[in-house]
């Protein structure tokens, strides 16, 4: 059971890799690099454990989702497209005059996205909030609460953590895309962020840390996370900047990039190709 | 329908106790309503709230961008928020939290940012906010409202509660000057002239009015009609209002516990000149200066806000010296 689970979640973090490449290569520029570190993530979210209803985006028995580092919207639009919240062909139009799926999440823009996100930091109260409403009416829901190593620069992820923890907000659970990199370069050059499991812990969270593209790690860690009623729970995705694609992974600057050279359409598509070729091959 | 008291002028209840006893009237009747503050609620009196109804006090410590961001979230899962601190700290410091966790996202956040301007009092400069109601100002959609007695602000919590957005009032902690009979009602976007009169228009808002209704009654022993307007619901601007009763006048002030820049006297003379109208106009305000600390009273006289200082303005405009 478990074996045919990860497959799955395997398909679906092609399947969305695929679009997250499609739809950037298509738009011609994006934010690839964080976008393709949490693929794994959201296939193991989406492939079972954040309960949804594709039909029904609002379903109160929902779990809550706060993409606070809001720039990797791609990989949420491509994760929910996949998942029937909407037509895949919406991918093809982010960053349109009046799309439904702008550059950061909007979560009066489109289905499945529960709450606004892009100015850095801010994510991370607004899902506080969200757990503290969900416990205070006594709610089974868990609040994923996703944030980038980067937006940790932000001092109000901080407040908001002590604020988690010391509530015992056990069912939000922080995942920390610990992907090395922001815009300006690595995160050791920008402002060293020294041993953030050890920071989450002294923070009062019970940390684990993962391979955040081994599917396996992900989900087996939101598994105890979800077990663990006793503290906050913080899961660091140990992750590549651009994970999947040696192109994007070894690129320095790959936090949003421009498709603008053959080198860089070359790879994408070489990409894609060998994506639906591995899709086409499970779904055989 | 409004009344003014007949001992308006009168010491009023604190604000602060308005503010909690309604709150607490409200949770009575909507289990939605939170009160969340910033380690402050030993200052706002909100601790009353957290042991009395500690299941919908929220303490969220010394973090007030946290605290909108928490508000908003909350608001979000259907629950009816109210934050409280300091004026400057709620707007100013969390500004963008309001902004966009807030208003952008479409999410409710009800503020009561205390002790504005002059009523600062001991906590000086570093805890005044002349620039509140500008701030607030700018965010589409916001209510911002400026209350001028306990009574009042009783009527706009209870107001804010009724539908969702942004929705920030600016009232002092202690003490406050009776003006309202009780169950006096309002409308947000709806000025009150609280006096009639002739000759010239003053335009006001929170603690203020008490003042130029002192100056209005100093006024008319020279022969000078002047009348008042409690303009307590600052934007949305009740310009009808404002077009209407500017009719005749022959000077309008515009008096606020504020900078000149972005408040009320900036929203009128906004109306005024758009409306095409021509006519002696002054900001009555604080301009390019910062707070400092002293007694509420020893302020508003050292930033020129006192009655004798409005009148002194209606004066000069009106060309009688």
């Amino acid at each position: 059971m478990q074996e045919e689970s990860y497959r799955r979640d395997e398909l679906l973090a092609a399947k969305i890799r695929r679009d997250v490449l499609a739809l950037l290569r298509h738009r011609g520029y994006g934010h690839v690099g964080g976008s393709l570190s949490l693929v794994e993530t959201f296939a193991v979210l989406y492939g079972g454990q954040l309960r949804h209803d594709a039909k029904n985006p609002r379903w109160d028995g929902r779990d809550r989702i706060v993409l606070s580092k809001g720039h990797a919207g791609p990989v949420m639009y491509s994760a929910l497209a996949e998942e029937g919240f909407f037509p895949r062909e919406w991918l093809m139009t982010m960053n349109d005059g009046g799309t439904r799926l702008p550059s950061h999440t909007d979560r009066l823009k489109t289905p499945g996205v529960d709450m606004t996100t892009g100015s850095l930091g801010q994510g991370t109260s607004t899902a506080a909030g969200i757990a503290y409403a969900l416990a205070r009416r006594g709610s089974e829901s868990h609040t994923y609460l996703i944030v980038g190593d980067g937006e940790l620069n932000e001092g109000q992820c901080w407040e908001a953590f002590q604020f988690i923890a010391a509530k015992g907000l056990s069912r939000c659970i922080v995942m920390i895309d610990d992907n090395k990199k922001q815009l300006d370069g690595t995160c050791e050059e920008v402002m060293r962020p020294f041993d953030i499991e050890a920071k989450m812990r002294s923070f009062g969270f019970c940390t684990q840390k993962v391979n955040g593209q081994d599917i396996r790690a992900v989900d087996d860690a939101i598994t105890r996370a979800k077990g663990h009623a006793s503290s906050a729970n913080c899961i660091v995705l140990d992750t590549v900047k651009g994970a999947g694609v040696p192109y994007f992974e070894s690129a320095y600057m790959n936090h949003s990039m421009k498709w603008n050279n053959d080198e860089i359409n070359k790879a994408t598509d070489e990409a894609i190709a060998q994506l639906d070729g591995f899709i086409e091959g499970r779904e055989a | 329908m409004f009344t003014v008291s007949d001992d308006w002028g009168a010491r009023g209840k604190p604000y602060r106790d308005a503010f909690v006893d309604t709150l607490l009237d409200m949770i009575e009747a909507d289990d939605r309503v939170m009160v969340l503050d910033a380690d402050l609620g030993g200052a706002s009196n909100t601790l009353k709230i957290r042991d009395a109804r500690p299941d919908h006090f929220v303490e969220c410590g010394i973090s007030e961008a946290n605290m909108m961001g928490l508000a908003a979230g909350m608001s979000s899962e259907g629950l009816i928020p109210f934050a409280h601190t300091f004026g400057p700290f709620a707007t100013r410091r969390a500004f963008d939290q309001i902004y966009m966790s807030g208003a952008y996202a479409r999410n409710t956040i009800n503020i009561w940012g205390s002790d504005p301007g002059f009523t600062v009092g001991a906590n000086g400069g570093t805890h005044t906010t002349w620039e509140d109601v500008a701030l607030m100002r700018t965010i589409p959609g916001a209510v911002v409202c400026d209350a001028a007695d306990s009574v009042q602000m009783a009527w706009i919590l209870r107001e804010f509660a009724k539908s969702a957005g942004i929705h920030y009032l600016r009232a002092a902690r202690k003490d406050s000057w009776h003006i309202y009979e009780e169950g006096s009602t309002f409308e947000l976007g709806r000025g009150n002239v609280v006096r009639r009169g002739t000759d010239a228009l003053v335009v006001t808002a929170g603690q203020l009015v008490k003042d130029a209704l002192d100056a209005a009654i100093a006024l008319e022993r020279e022969g000078v009609s002047v009348e008042v307007i409690d303009m307590f619901c600052i934007k949305p601007l009740d310009v009808d209002l404002l077009l209407s009763e500017i009719v005749g006048k022959r000077a309008v002030v515009a008096f606020e516990n504020h900078g000149v820049i972005g408040g009320l006297g900036s929203a009128v003379a906004e109306a005024i000149a758009e409306a095409g109208i021509s006519v002696p106009f002054r900001r009555h305000g604080v301009a390019e200066r910062f707070g400092q600390v002293g007694t509420p009273d020893w302020l508003q006289a050292e930033f020129r806000l006192t009655s004798p200082d409005l009148e002194d303005t209606v004066r000069g405009l009106l060309g009688g010296g």
